[in-house]
């Protein structure tokens, strides 16, 4: 196994007017291809902080960030967006789905902003992800007419479209019942079983127990970091 | 990024927020059609003006006695008017830049004629005179130089003094008394309708300048010359010429004053249209306060959609949308609104000022510099403000323009 992330002394400061905010403390993280990961830790803990920063929808403050190998933090605004094109499917607990836009609009966003290879039939390529998320019949609604699962897998739809390794979801299932949030799981781990790496940020136990490895962070440093054995086995 | 794919996101954003697309062109539709409306009025009535001062006779040129308008104190009031038919003679002799010259005798008389009598004023003239005011006769003919030289007793009536004496008839070869002399119906003249003044031009009995002056007038002075200057241009040497035939005629010194006044229509027209200038430059102003408040209102409807368009933008960038790939997009969202929204502002103001043309009556004129600069001006005002605070957010973190509330 190789590492696809390998982040050391990662920290976050934040400048709220007159106060500096610590929101990570030297975080270091090495996740391999293909792990199953979920981050927990109370609302303020920096698990939602570290996400963006490994999404590359955020920059450090200070420290290394290795993703696929390659020094992130190096990169121009341009290379940075290139990152969350091709290389990370993000997916936000509110969706961010565009609104009034079909699923399949939604879902062929990111390969209308490709520039890294030619994409012959764009609808075809999103139509497949919608297949993939089990969205085959809804590729024509738009975000208001889907219930809160189905969007959230538009939304994974339009994560898995431009193929990442990575799959980074920030309290995925926040905003769904409980029937949802485990269909929205089963739903990570297929993927994950199909080679996608994936670490998502979670406040409830249950979500995270069907991880291979959960990490507990806590006051912006990660306080726990184990095997759950009775995650989904890969 | 390919350029198709850019645009092909404009347009989808466009198409899929009607209603925020058509707030927002409604800005520019409304500054550009005000501006050209109001414009297109205010040089409607600039041309309204200058017609109706041509359509006194373009290139003439009009000799009043000094005495009664100057004031001077020489020729002061109750000196002699003189202008004599002699005067007139000496013009067609000897001006080489007019073309017709025509007297002008003017008597207030009762005219009895049908079955009723109407006070009106008569103008003696010359034949010339329907060229130089370009009036003519709708039915009838005009006098000749022969009636003029043999004093005869004809007339050619206004529209107006035809209609009272005459209601539903043709006057021509009736008769009619001025004073107790007889007199033929010969012609009626076309409608002129109200002067720039209100008179009615109409309310006019013409006959032969001789006839005017000797049988009614009873006198030696005329009131009035007219002339026809060769050409517009030529108006003001025709006026300095007829000065010095006129000072001759009259056998003034250099130094003394002229016991006459010469002006031309070009002068006329010069005053007319400075009022009318003073107008479109009232209504111009009128325009560019429309024009800013409809741009303000453009970048008000633009400002306020950006919080919903920052999330956007989040999101754009969030699944790997360059800044320049979001600011391309909005440019061509602004550009397309400006556009299209220019574009139906000039359709509808072409169709208010053809509807006050045609149906209400009120000449319009549409100027293309207008058409352009309020054009150019709303559309940079709609550009500016749909792309600026695009430009803003662009700038933004990803997780900075999610957040945006």
């Amino acid at each position: 196994m190789s590492a696809v992330i390998e982040a050391s002394g990662i920290s976050k400061i934040y400048q709220m007017g007159e106060v500096e905010v610590h929101a990570l403390r030297g975080v270091d993280l090495t996740v391999e291809d293909g792990e199953f990961i979920s981050i927990m830790g109370a609302s303020g803990s920096g698990k939602s902080t570290l996400m963006n920063v490994l999404g590359c929808l955020d920059h450090p403050t200070s420290g290394e960030y290795l993703l696929n190998g390659r020094d992130v933090s190096e990169l121009n605004p341009n290379e940075f967006a290139e990152v969350r094109n091709t290389r990370i499917g993000f997916v936000f607990q509110v969706f961010n789905l565009l609104p009034r836009t079909t699923a399949l609009d939604n879902v062929e966003l990111p390969l209308l902003y490709d520039r890294t290879r030619r994409i012959k039939d764009p609808r075809a390529e999103a139509v497949a992800a919608l297949e993939r998320v089990g969205l085959a019949d809804r590729i024509t609604h738009e975000p208001n007419q889907l219930s809160g699962g189905e969007r959230q897998r538009v939304a994974i739809a339009r994560a898995l479209v431009n193929r990442p390794s990575i799959i980074l979801a920030d309290e995925p299932t926040g905003n769904l019942d409980s029937v949802m949030s485990l269909e929205i799981m089963e739903l990570f781990g297929e993927l994950n079983a199909q080679g996608i790496t994936i670490i998502i940020v979670t406040h409830e136990h249950d979500i995270a127990e069907v991880t291979r490895r959960i990490i507990e962070m806590k006051d912006g440093a990660i306080i726990r970091d184990a095997v759950n054995v009775g995650g989904q086995a890969k | 990024m390919r350029l198709r794919n850019l645009l092909k996101i404009a347009l989808k954003s466009l198409t899929r927020n009607r209603m925020r697309s058509l707030l927002t062109s409604l800005g520019v539709i409304i500054g550009v059609g005000a501006v050209i409306v109001m414009v297109a009025i205010g040089q409607g009535a600039q041309a309204d003006i200058e017609a109706q001062i041509t359509s006194l006779g373009a290139n003439m040129v009009m000799i009043f006695p000094g005495s009664s308008w100057s004031r001077g104190v020489s020729h002061g009031a109750g000196s002699q008017n003189r202008l004599t038919l002699d005067d007139a003679d000496a013009i067609r002799e000897r001006a080489t830049l007019v073309t017709a010259v025509s007297t002008e005798v003017r008597v207030n008389a009762q005219i009895i004629g049908g079955d009723s009598n109407w006070n009106t004023s008569i103008q003696g003239v010359d034949p010339e005179y329907q060229e130089i005011r370009d009036w003519y006769t709708v039915s009838g003919e005009f006098f000749t130089e022969r009636d003029v030289r043999a004093k005869a007793k004809v007339a050619v009536l206004g529209k107006t003094v035809a209609d009272n004496l005459f209601p539903g008839s043709d006057p021509v070869g009736e008769r009619i008394r001025i004073r107790n002399t007889p007199f033929k119906v010969v012609g009626v003249l076309e409608a002129k309708g109200q002067s720039a003044y209100g008179s009615d031009r109409d309310d006019v009995v013409m006959m032969p300048s001789t006839t005017a002056l000797y049988r009614l007038a009873g006198g030696r002075y005329i009131s009035r010359i007219f002339a026809s200057a060769v050409s517009i241009e030529a108006s003001e040497a025709a006026e300095e010429e007829l000065t010095a035939i006129l000072r001759e005629e009259h056998n003034l010194e250099p130094g003394e004053e002229d016991d006459f006044r010469v002006r031309s229509q070009a002068e006329f027209l010069e005053t007319a249209t400075e009022t009318s200038r003073v107008m479109t430059l009232l209504l111009g102003a009128v325009a560019a306060v429309s024009l800013v408040v409809g741009g303000i209102g453009n970048m008000n409807i633009m400002l306020v959609s950006v919080t919903e368009r920052t999330r956007e933008i989040g999101i754009r960038l969030a699944v790997g949308a360059r800044g320049s790939d979001v600011l391309v997009q909005f440019l061509t969202e602004a550009v397309v609104l400006a556009l299209v929204g220019g574009t139906v502002g000039i359709l509808l103001a072409v169709g208010v000022s053809v509807f006050l043309d045609r149906v209400v009556g009120m000449t319009s004129i549409i100027s293309p510099a207008i058409v352009a600069l309020a054009f150019c001006f709303s559309g940079a005002v709609g550009v500016f403000f749909g792309y600026y605070p695009a430009r803003k957010a662009a700038r933004l973190n990803p997780i900075d323009a999610l957040r945006y509330e």
